[in-house]
């Protein structure tokens, strides 16, 4: 075991999938010299070399574009793209010809891409620094479409993704980059496979289900709630699509009720997709209906505006008491 | 407001021709080329096929039997050139209209119908035949081939007995921002890949003065490599130009761009009607330098084959008609659960899912079927 921030974590898991494959490359701006602006990259191509680490041209198409055609020649390309808001540049080339090929092909061809988003707010950032553009992307068919919380699943996931022979959209969330935790390198045994979701907190009241950034604002919402004598259940989704219904279904089921956070906008945010699921599948067991605490439908708020924008523990709580007032 | 053309005026463009629309061998400072008959004999007949090809598929649109096409009439010499300029190990990615170069890599041509038809979006495999699937979003496809020669630079294939990509594009797609990324890739990588834009003069209805105010084979120099305008509608100037730049390519020397300089015969697609934006007396200026018709010529002109030939290559022809509209007919459209087919390579819950509920949907039909 060893601690790691999440950004390292993600830099060794990455380094891990380098030394284990030599197709994998890692392309985007920035990635070579400077390791990245969140230096997740750092010393990959000081240690790989500039044929597999690859400074491109500020092109977010061009990235995707020419990771396809890396893909089409058998290489296994891991792309960053620099921040959520810059990721619409390439958004054709994703969902127009990353997510469609492979059907197209009728399964000859596939795309083993990974894209890396740093995702989510909370950072201080100027505009298109903060967003969270993740159901743009779960709504497009033949795409995988993930998210880790903590260094431990970074760690793994990333490699995961990288050895998934679709295509992934791997969100990060950049303001838990920094955060610390243990980590086992060791090996593959433990890792839960990559379209798993995982109960992080036991709890017999109330589900909170929630990914990315969120994971860890609903754990300290948990334990606000301990103190209130209520018992909060912490489902960590990590996979987004496809989602792992069965888990949320079986923790719905024991609490009878659910809140469902992240930080994009609530209207036709993911959370509605998990209501809807919610209700076909647990409606005998629900005490309330699902609520939903996300962002509102505003663009992303100037930075000094963010903290009333982003759910935190105490609009959680309210959502909590409104779950148990019905 | 149109542009000014003095602004930028250049010298006039340049066109390597090496066959005339009569028929006559001209010579060119670069580029040459030293065709035994039995090649020549062999173009003229690809031309000819490739034609015929065209030909029955608009007639199976109109039929109804297609639900569109997208005629290659009057661009077989690009297509025919550049695709036999093409060694085995070279990757070719088209746009949707190149049943031609599709015919030079060897892939049946009732697969390019089946996608015209909706049975498939592609139904050949583009590494039997190092051709590539057909992209329909414009442009998109330059990007996947300089990332492809971005492999092949990688897997150390450049050099001696080198391999290169070629992407086909038109007029109107270099206005695309993935064009213009891709010729920045291609050339800060110096990745080995030619652009062979066939400029067939018309977007749907747009001319080439709404995407460029200079001749499209002059943009690579901005972006840093050799751009070369040639006769599109003569097939030996095509093959000649696209051998040297494929070498150029595979040997390290890095990007070029051919522009082939030719005319969209057809309509765009079936769907389209050019009466509504250009004049017919257009179109029959462009007859005068029909692609095979020069090479015809060229080979009466010099007793390179007689009549019993011709004859032959049209009967040939016929029956390659006739056999892809049978085969075309003969498609079986695909069951309903297919589309849940190759989505994903490895196991998606989701799509299982809803594979089982559809099934079980069906097979509520055959009950009720059974019942009454």
């Amino acid at each position: 075991m060893t601690t790691l921030t999440m950004a390292k974590a993600l830099n060794e898991g990455m380094r891990k999938a380098m030394e284990d494959d030599p197709k994998v490359l890692v392309m985007g701006e920035d990635v070579g010299k400077l390791g990245g602006v969140f230096r997740v990259t750092d010393g990959l191509q000081k240690d790989f070399g500039e044929q597999r680490v690859i400074d491109t041209p500020l092109a977010e198409s061009g990235i995707i574009g020419t990771a396809i055609g890396l893909a089409l020649r058998g290489y296994r390309p891991v792309c960053e793209i620099q921040f959520d808001g810059f990721v619409f540049p390439a958004a054709d080339q994703i969902i127009t010809q990353l997510a469609k090929m492979p059907m197209r092909s009728l399964g000859k061809l596939r795309l083993p891409v990974v894209v890396r988003i740093p995702c989510g707010g909370g950072i201080g950032a100027v505009e298109h620094h903060s967003e969270s553009p993740e159901t743009y992307f779960t709504h497009t068919a033949g795409l995988r479409v993930v998210t880790c919380s903590n260094p431990a699943d970074a760690y793994a996931m990333i490699q995961q993704a990288i050895r998934c022979d679709d295509p992934v959209v791997f969100f990060e969330p950049k303001r838990r980059y920094w955060d610390k935790a243990e980590v086992d390198t060791s090996g593959a045994a433990d890792w839960l496979p990559l379209d798993r979701a995982r109960v992080v907190r036991p709890g017999a009241d109330v589900t909170l289900l929630a990914y990315g950034p969120m994971v860890k604002t609903c754990l300290e919402v948990a334990a606000a709630a301990q103190e209130d004598g209520r018992s909060l259940e912490v489902v960590d989704l990590r996979s987004l699509n496809p989602l792992d219904l069965p888990a949320v279904v079986e923790s719905v089921r024991r609490t009878g009720r659910c809140v469902v956070v992240h930080e994009a906008p609530v209207f036709n945010g993911y959370g509605a997709e998990l209501a809807a699921r919610i209700t076909e599948e647990c409606f005998y067991h629900l005490e309330a209906p699902v609520l939903r605490v996300g962002g509102p439908s505003t663009p992303y708020p100037p930075s000094r505006l963010e903290d009333h924008y982003l759910p935190d523990l105490d609009r959680v709580l309210d959502a909590v008491d409104r779950a148990f007032a019905f | 407001m149109t542009a000014d053309a003095s602004r930028g005026a250049q010298a006039p463009p340049e066109l390597v021709q090496l066959l005339t629309p009569e028929g006559e061998r001209v010579e060119h400072p670069d580029y040459d080329i030293d065709l035994t008959p039995e090649e020549i004999r062999g173009l003229y007949r690809d031309l000819v096929m490739v034609r015929r090809i065209d030909l029955e598929a608009v007639a199976l649109q109109r039929q109804g039997e297609l639900g569109l096409w997208a005629s290659l009439l009057g661009q077989e010499a690009a297509q025919i050139g550049s695709g036999r300029a093409l060694t085995d190990a070279d990757m070719a990615f088209p746009t949707y209209r190149e049943h031609g170069v599709a015919w030079c890599r060897g892939v049946d041509p009732v697969n390019l119908l089946g996608l015209f038809r909706g049975v498939n979006h592609g139904g050949w495999d583009p590494a039997e035949h190092n051709f590539h699937l057909y992209t329909i979003v414009i442009g998109s496809q330059t990007l996947h081939a300089v990332g492809y020669a971005m492999g092949i630079q990688r897997d150390g294939a450049v050099g001696e007995d080198g391999a290169a990509s070629i992407v086909y594009f038109g007029d109107g797609a270099t206005s695309q921002g993935d064009v213009n990324e891709s010729f920045i890739w291609a050339s800060v990588f110096n990745a080995p890949v030619v652009f062979f834009c066939q400029n067939n003069q018309w977007a749907i209805s747009e001319p080439l003065e709404k995407q460029s105010r200079i001749p499209l084979y002059r943009r690579a120099s901005g972006f840093g490599f050799p751009g070369v305008r040639v006769d599109g509608n003569d097939v030996f100037a095509c093959l000649a130009v696209t051998r040297k730049a494929l070498a150029d390519a595979r040997s390290g020397q890095g990007p070029v761009l051919i522009e082939a300089y030719t005319y969209r015969m057809g309509a765009h697609t079936t769907s389209d009607d050019p009466t509504r934006y250009r004049l017919a007396d257009e179109l029959e200026a462009w007859k005068l330098k029909d692609p095979i018709e020069r090479v015809k010529a060229y080979l009466v002109r010099n007793r390179l084959a007689d009549q019993a030939f011709f004859d032959g290559v049209d009967a040939e022809a016929d029956e390659l008609g006739k056999d892809v509209r049978r085969r075309c007919l003969q498609l079986p459209d695909p069951g309903p659960m297919e589309m849940f087919e190759h989505v994903y390579a490895e196991p998606h819950r989701l799509i299982e899912a809803e594979r089982a509920e559809f099934a079980a949907y069906l097979a509520g039909f055959e009950n009720e079927g059974v019942e009454g």
